[in-house]
C-alpha cells in the first residue's frame, strides 16, 4: 500500500515524546512499549483518557435460572400429564415454553443441540462444557426413563411451536412413517460424527426454528422454518418425528419408562374412540389373536435376521468408511488442504480469504497437510462407526417389522408417544370407574 | 395356570426394564458427573482472539445478527492519539480532514476529536459499527493496534455454535468463561494493562 502524504512531520513530534517518555518512566517499561510504535501521550491540557468499555456477558445467575425453569417445567408437565390428565394444562405449558425457551432465551442452549456439546466434551478434554448444558442433556432423558417423553410434550421449544401449529392433522400411512422414522438415526449419527471431529454442529446449523425465535435469520433459514410450520398444519410435528436426533435417545429411554401416560384412566373398554385421535400415529391398536402367526415360523425368521445383523453392520461400516473422504470435506481444514493440494499455485495468487489467512498464519503447506491427514483418518474410523451404526439401525428395523405382538387394548407406543395428552380427551372411561366384565 | 404364566412374563419384562433403567440412570449420572469435572462452573461465551485475527471481514457478514454482534472496541490504553490515524484515514486520503472521502470506515462510525497539538482522540459509535475490521487492519498496519474488534456481549445471543467461528479463516474464535469474556491485545479489563 502506498501512502500519499508523508509522515515525517508527524514522526518528528512523536520522536520528542518518545525520548521524553523513556527518560521519565525508566527502562522497566521499555519492553512493554517496544511493541507500540507510538506511545500513549501525556496530555498537557489535563485531558483524561476515556475508559474502554467492555459490556458484560449475561449474569451467571441466569444460567442457574434456566436450569431451575427446565426442571420445574419438566416436573409440572409430568404432573399435568400423569396426575391431572389435562391437555389444556399441557397446552399452556407449551405456550410458556415457546415464550421462555423460545423467544426469551432465543433457543440456545436447547437439549437437542446439547448432545453435540456432550459428544465434544467426551472426545475433547480441552473443551470446558458448561454445567447447564450437562443438565439440559441429562434431565429430560432421566425424566423419560420414569415418565415417558414429557419433555417433548411441552418443554422443548422446537416441539411446542410445531404442536401449536397443528390444526388439521392428517393421518400418515404407517409404512411411510416407518421409513421416514429412520432419518433421525442418520441425522443423529452424522451430528455425532461432525461434533466428535470438532467440524461442525449441524443440529444447530440447520435448526429450522431458531430464526423464528430470534426474529433474525437468513432468508433460507426463515424459508426452512416457514416450510416446517406449514407442514405442521397437517402433519403433526414433522421435525420431532422425522429429524430430531435427541428424539431418538428419548424414544429409546422412554420405552423403559416406569410410569408412562395411559389413554384411559382405568380399564380400556375397547370403544375405539381414541383410535384415530393421535395426530402422530403413536397409538398401537389391538392385534387380533388370529393375526399372530405360528410362533415357530416367526422365531426362525427372527433368528435369521438377527444372525445376518453382523454382516449388515459390516457392510454398513465398509460403505461408511469408503465415503470418509466425502464426509471429511465438510471440515474447513480438510477443504483448504485439498484445494492447495490440487492446485499449489493458488498460494502464489490471492484467491480467497482462507488462503490469504493461511499464508498470514505462517503455517507451511506440509504442516497443513499433516493436520488434514489426521482429521481424514479420524473420519475413516468415524466412517466405519457411522456406517456400522446405520447397518445396525437398518437391520433392527427390518427385524422389528417381523414381530407381531399380541395386544388387547389401545395403548400409546411408549417410544413414539410425545405425552401430549390429546387422546385422553377422547376416552369416555372415568377415573375410578368400575368395569363389570361379566 | 395361564394367568400364572403371563404374570411371570410381565414380571420378567419388568425386571429387564428395571435393570436397563437403573443402569441408564447410573450411566447418565456418571457421564454428567465425569463431564462436570471439566466444567468451569460458569457459562462459556464466544470471543475472538484479537491477536489471531486477520481482519478478513467475515465477522461483519456471517453473524446470525444483522448488524453483527462483533463491533470495534477502542483500547485507549494502547492508542497513540495520532494525528494521522491509520485506522481513521484511507491510505490514499487526499488530506487530513474528516471528509467522508478520506475515511476508512464505511459507516463513518469513528469520530475524530482534537485534544491538543498534535493529539487526536478517536471514539467509536457502536450503533454505526458493523464489525468489518477495516480500521483494525489500518491501525494494526500503521499504528499501535488499539482498534480491536470483539464480540460485544450485550448483543451476542451466544449461539451454541457461533456461525462466525465456523467460517473464521484463522481459528480466532474460542469459548471463554462468561465472567472474563474479552480477549483484547495489550489490555485486560478494568482499565489495566496486562
Amino acid at each position: 500500500m502506498e501512502r500519499k502524504f508523508n509522515l515525517g512531520e508527524q514522526l518528528m513530534k512523536k520522536q520528542i515524546v518518545i525520548i521524553l517518555f523513556i527518560i521519565l518512566t525508566g527502562l522497566q517499561f521499555s519492553s512493554t512499549f517496544a511493541q507500540q510504535r507510538f506511545p500513549k501521550p501525556e496530555f498537557e491540557s489535563g485531558h483524561v483518557q476515556p475508559l474502554t468499555i467492555t459490556p458484560d456477558a449475561r449474569a451467571p445467575i441466569l444460567e442457574y435460572l434456566d436450569m431451575v425453569v427446565l426442571l420445574a417445567s419438566l416436573s409440572l408437565v409430568t404432573w399435568l400429564v400423569l396426575n391431572k390428565r389435562s391437555r389444556i394444562g399441557v397446552f399452556w405449558m407449551s405456550i410458556f415454553s415457546i415464550a421462555y425457551f423460545g423467544f426469551f432465551r432465543e433457543g440456545c442452549v436447547c437439549s437437542v443441540g446439547s448432545l453435540q456439546n456432550i459428544v465434544l466434551a467426551i472426545v475433547n478434554p480441552n473443551y470446558n462444557i458448561p454445567i447447564s448444558v450437562i443438565v439440559f442433556f441429562t434431565a429430560p432423558l432421566i425424566f423419560s426413563l420414569f415418565y415417558g417423553r414429557t419433555f417433548c410434550a411441552a418443554v422443548c421449544p422446537l416441539g411446542a411451536i410445531q404442536d401449536f401449529f397443528l390444526l388439521r392433522p392428517v393421518n400418515m400411512k404407517s409404512w411411510l412413517q416407518s421409513v421416514l422414522g429412520v432419518i433421525p438415526y442418520i441425522y443423529l449419527g452424522l451430528s455425532i460424527l461432525y461434533a466428535a471431529t470438532s467440524t461442525d454442529f449441524i443440529i444447530c446449523r440447520y435448526d429450522p426454528f431458531i430464526g423464528i425465535y430470534r426474529l433474525n435469520a437468513t432468508f433460507m433459514m426463515f424459508a426452512l422454518g416457514g416450510a416446517f410450520l406449514l407442514i405442521s398444519l397437517f402433519i403433526g410435528r414433522p421435525y420431532c418425528r422425522f429429524l430430531c436426533p435427541y428424539g431418538v435417545l428419548l424414544n429409546l429411554t422412554s420405552r423403559l419408562s416406569k410410569k408412562h401416560m395411559t389413554i384411559t384412566p382405568a380399564a380400556c373398554i375397547q370403544c375405539r374412540l381414541c383410535g384415530d385421535s393421535c395426530p402422530f400415529g403413536a397409538i398401537d391398536k389391538p392385534v387380533e389373536a388370529k393375526a399372530v402367526e405360528n410362533r415357530r415360523v416367526s422365531v426362525k425368521r427372527y433368528s435369521w435376521l438377527i444372525l445376518t445383523l453382523p454382516l449388515v453392520i459390516f457392510i454398513g461400516g465398509w460403505t461408511g468408511a469408503s465415503f470418509h473422504e466425502t464426509l471429511a470435506k465438510v471440515n474447513s481444514k480438510v477443504r483448504l488442504a485439498s484445494v492447495i493440494l490440487e492446485n499449489p499455485s493458488v498460494l502464489d495468487e490471492d484467491t480467497t480469504i482462507d488462503i490469504d489467512a493461511f499464508k498470514e498464519s505462517g503455517q507451511t503447506s506440509a504442516e497443513l497437510f499433516m493436520e488434514a491427514a489426521d482429521i481424514v483418518s479420524d473420519f475413516y474410523l468415524g466412517g466405519w462407526i457411522l456406517g456400522g451404526f446405520f447397518g445396525l439401525v437398518f437391520g433392527l428395523t427390518l427385524a422389528k417389522l417381523t414381530i407381531i405382538r399380541y395386544r388387547m387394548d389401545y395403548t400409546p407406543n411408549k417410544g413414539e408417544c410425545f405425552s401430549c395428552a390429546r387422546c385422553m380427551d377422547y376416552c369416555p372411561v372415568e377415573k375410578d370407574a368400575i368395569i363389570n366384565n361379566a | 395356570m395361564a394367568a400364572d404364566k403371563s404374570n411371570k412374563k410381565i414380571a420378567r419384562r419388568d425386571f429387564i426394564n428395571n435393570t436397563f433403567r437403573f443402569s441408564l440412570v447410573v450411566g447418565l449420572g456418571g457421564l454428567g458427573g465425569i463431564l462436570s469435572k471439566n466444567t468451569l462452573g460458569t457459562e462459556m461465551v464466544w470471543q475472538l482472539d484479537a491477536s489471531k485475527c486477520v481482519q478478513c471481514g467475515r465477522c461483519a457478514t456471517d453473524c446470525v445478527l444483522t448488524p453483527s454482534a462483533v463491533k470495534l472496541i477502542h483500547v485507549y490504553d494502547m492508542c497513540g492519539y495520532c494525528d494521522l490515524c491509520g485506522g481513521y484515514f484511507r491510505p490514499e486520503a487526499k488530506n487530513r480532514s474528516t471528509a467522508a472521502e478520506n475515511q476508512l470506515c464505511p459507516t463513518s462510525a469513528i469520530e475524530r476529536v482534537f485534544i491538543e497539538e498534535p493529539f487526536f482522540e478517536y471514539h467509536i459509535d457502536k450503533d454505526l459499527c458493523i464489525g468489518c475490521a477495516k480500521c483494525m487492519k489500518g491501525c494494526g498496519s500503521f499504528g499501535n493496534g488499539s482498534l480491536q474488534i470483539q464480540v460485544n456481549h450485550d448483543l451476542c445471543v451466544n449461539c451454541n455454535e457461533c456461525s462466525i467461528a465456523r467460517v473464521c479463516p484463522s481459528d480466532a474464535y474460542v469459548r471463554v468463561p462468561a465472567n472474563d469474556p474479552y480477549l483484547l491485545k495489550g489490555f485486560k479489563g478494568d482499565g489495566k494493562k496486562i
